[in-house]
């Protein structure tokens, strides 16, 4: 039996769509012109799109899979050496400890704009003058560039001129210089508290559009039960804005743990390589050094340990869906 | 090869005779990449020269400059795609990097090297491979110590320290007097390792043997390790652990250090911008400014002096013009320019240039510069300055061991971790 789908286009364009055909025949038409073969069509919609994620996703992609296989180096096109290269960045301390900070930056770092974003959304949720003014305001560190921002921190975290110490030591609080840059471990957390000052904002910004879907009536009704503040956001909010805040932590992530503008301007990796992170070593070996086949194994490194955290926290999101 | 066959091979001499440019293609463009340099001055010389160079040789010029810390990027860029500059500088033993994608400059660097009285070792080492040159030599920047003559004089020494231990002694005074000395031993591209390199050298240590492998695990080492861990400690502003090429310069200029090695640029600097740049008692800081070399170790008094050369590319359509140019530039009158705006911060990679009449118009404090290319090795020593020491000098090794070790590592496990890596590279 034929039965039209209702309206629309179908109607419109003169396509009869069948859900059974048993015992009555297509009505015969002429060649379908390209607009309404709907494969073609298809193919040519997409055709834009899949040149572009071919050319400056999987073409580089390729290419640097295949680079950290090889003996290439800059100026001479090199030899298949298997998984030479991976296994002499292993062996390398230096690598081994651009890895570990990666792990450390990224995490630490992630944390702080998750909790730093969080309660900037929650506050951002509420009403108050010249609200919109702030909002667009906040986002300002997301907005300027990475390099100039962090030269302004480098500024600030100067070993001789910081205005940061300046400013301690005038309030009474330092007596002597606070190495910000000069010490490892200083140097390493200044990093994280500037990646946070400029990741924050996206945080605050997404988690605040979350905040914006719950209905506001599951608050009043959790209210009159008696919940307290505390208890309206860890039954309320918080299991509400799971799935957006699992979206935002993926690709922070995997913008932080691939961060190499602000390593690079802040710090170049050092002192003695305590701020080295996998992507500015990759650079270093493969853009400095030369030896672009081992730079490219150095930052493909990145590529497991990111899939693996990306999967995982999708499986729990669509568990999440699911319940 | 005589300078006459010379031009005529190269055709100079019948461009000479024709009193007009050489026939290259019509419109043809030279691009030609350098430094930003630390005495803008040089710059703006280079800048008027174009002109002149271009109407010589039919060609047009155009000179782009940019951070030194950019350069190593642009080079890999421009060498992976096969387009970029037709001439590029170079620092340290960069070439020996590129080697395979370089064209060959022998006519024009033995020319010159013939032409004014011989190469510097390190200029020649570094940029030649074999018989094969694969850059020609431009300059040497000299790294002195620059320091402040009244404040050493009130810590006891009216002239400057001879040896190493004297250095760490006087710095510890200075220090307690509010005036350490300042020395990076950070990531960065000249004066960490200038430092580094020469204090492994004047205790005797070395990064290779003769040939070529990796040696530096000695008693030499850790002797210099742990001499390098107390003068940190003892004399030197910790603030260095993240200084650049330019942060001892505005804390010299500040007046938050007494002593830092550094090209002449600091002199200069105090010099052009005394209306300023006044000592603590007002006057014109650069009054109280003088250099000394890197003091005599157990070993020696060894420096590294960092050569500059230039780069025709492999991938240029114009390497003969390119060459010209670099020719060009080289001719003592069109160099000398160059040379004398430059107050001694840069010499010449050639000894003539050790006579030029600038000499005898510097000051005082800048006349070291003149010789100091003399007392320089280059990295790699003992071995070749070859690719594996480019990969040693770019992922900081020998700074690193020291600040390791300045930042409380044991000096013998600073200098294993070092000679680990190097064992990793050379083999």
């Amino acid at each position: 039996m034929k039965k039209p789908i209702a309206g629309g286009a179908g109607a419109a364009t003169g396509v009869e769509v069948t859900l059974a055909s048993s015992g009555v025949s297509r009505p015969r038409r002429g060649p379908l012109s390209p607009l309404e073969n709907e494969r073609l069509l298809a193919g040519v919609l997409l055709a834009p799109t899949i040149v572009l994620l071919g050319m400056f996703i999987a073409y580089p992609f390729v290419m640097g899979v295949w680079l950290s296989l090889s003996s290439t180096s800059v100026g001479n096109v090199g030899h298949f050496v298997g998984a030479h290269n991976f296994v002499k960045a292993w062996n390398d301390s230096i690598f081994r400890t651009a890895f570990w900070n990666t792990c450390w930056y990224t995490g630490w770092a992630t944390v702080f704009k998750l909790t730093l974003g969080m309660w900037l959304a929650l506050l951002l949720n509420r009403s108050f003058r010249g609200k919109r003014i702030v909002r667009a305001s906040m986002l300002l560190p997301f907005i300027v560039p990475t390099v100039l921002s962090t030269f302004a921190w480098r500024w600030m975290f100067d070993p001789t001129f910081s205005v940061l110490n300046w400013l301690l030591f005038r309030a009474g609080m330092i007596t002597t210089k606070l190495p910000f840059l000069s010490d490892g471990d200083y140097g390493m957390w200044c990093a994280i508290v500037v990646n946070t000052w400029r990741g924050m904002p996206f945080f605050a910004i997404t988690l605040l559009a979350g905040l914006q879907t719950i209905n506001p009536d599951l608050h009043e009704a959790s209210s009159l039960d008696g919940a307290n503040a505390w208890h309206r956001f860890w039954h309320v909010t918080w299991p509400l804005l799971k799935p957006v805040t699992l979206v935002v932590v993926v690709f922070s992530v995997i913008q932080t743990f691939s961060d190499f503008q602000l390593i690079y301007v802040l710090t170049g990796g050092g002192p003695a390589n305590a701020t080295h992170l996998i992507a500015t070593y990759a650079y270093q070996v493969g853009v400095a050094t030369g030896l672009l086949g081992e730079g490219a194994a150095i930052s493909l490194f990145m590529l497991p340990v990111l899939f693996l955290v990306v999967w995982l926290q999708l499986r729990y999101l669509r568990r999440l869906e699911t319940t | 090869m005589e300078r006459r066959t010379f031009l005529r091979v190269t055709g100079v001499a019948g461009i000479l005779a024709a009193q007009r440019a050489p026939a290259f293609a019509q419109g043809t463009k030279l691009h030609w990449l350098r430094w930003n340099d630390f005495v803008p001055a040089g710059d703006v010389v280079l800048r008027q020269q174009i002109v002149e160079a271009g109407k010589a040789l039919g060609a047009e010029i155009q000179l782009e400059t940019i951070n030194a810390n950019d350069l190593q990027s642009r080079i890999t860029a421009a060498i992976q795609s096969g387009s970029g500059a037709d001439v590029i500088m170079t620092l340290h033993n960069w070439p020996h990097l590129y080697a395979a994608s370089l064209a060959d400059v022998t006519d024009v660097a033995d020319w010159l090297g013939k032409d004014q009285g011989g190469y510097y070792g390190q200029s020649e080492q570094a940029v030649k491979d074999g018989a094969r040159y694969l850059a020609v030599p431009w300059s040497i920047s000299g790294l002195m110590i620059a320091y402040r003559k009244s404040w050493f004089a009130e810590a006891g020494a009216t002239a400057p320290p001879k040896t190493l231990e004297e250095y760490r002694q006087l710095g510890m005074k200075l220090k307690k007097k509010g005036h350490p000395i300042g020395q990076t031993l950070g990531h960065t591209f000249g004066d960490a390792p200038a430092w580094s390199y020469p204090l492994v050298w004047n205790f005797g240590g070395a990064e290779t043997d003769k040939q070529g492998r990796a040696s530096l695990d000695s008693k030499e080492t850790v002797e210099s390790v742990k001499w390098m861990a107390s003068f940190w400690k003892d004399a030197c502003d910790e603030g260095g652990f993240a200084w650049d090429d330019t942060n001892n310069n505005r804390a010299f200029l500040a007046g938050e250090i007494s002593a830092s090695l550094n090209g002449a640029s600091i002199y200069i600097a105090a010099k052009r911008g005394q209306d300023k740049i006044k000592d603590d008692k007002g006057e014109p800081m650069w009054r109280d400014i003088d250099h000394f070399a890197i003091p005599r170790g157990p070993a020696g008094t060894w420096g590294y002096h960092i050569p500059f050369s230039h780069m025709v590319m492999k991938y240029s359509k114009n390497q003969k013009p390119a060459k010209e140019l670099l020719k060009w530039l080289h001719a003592k009158e069109h160099f000398g320019k160059w040379f004398e705006v430059m107050e001694g911060f840069s010499v010449g990679s050639t000894k003539y240039w050790e006579q030029h009449a600038l000499w005898g118009k510097l000051d005082d404090a800048m006349k070291l510069y003149r010789t100091a290319a003399q007392a320089s090795r280059i990295i790699g020593y003992q071995g070749p300055p070859n690719a594996k020491a480019s990969e040693v000098y770019s992922k900081y090794i020998l700074t690193d061991m020291y600040a390791k070790a300045a930042q409380g590592m044991k000096p013998e496990d600073a200098v294993k971790w070092a000679a680990g890596e190097l064992k990793a590279i050379y083999g």
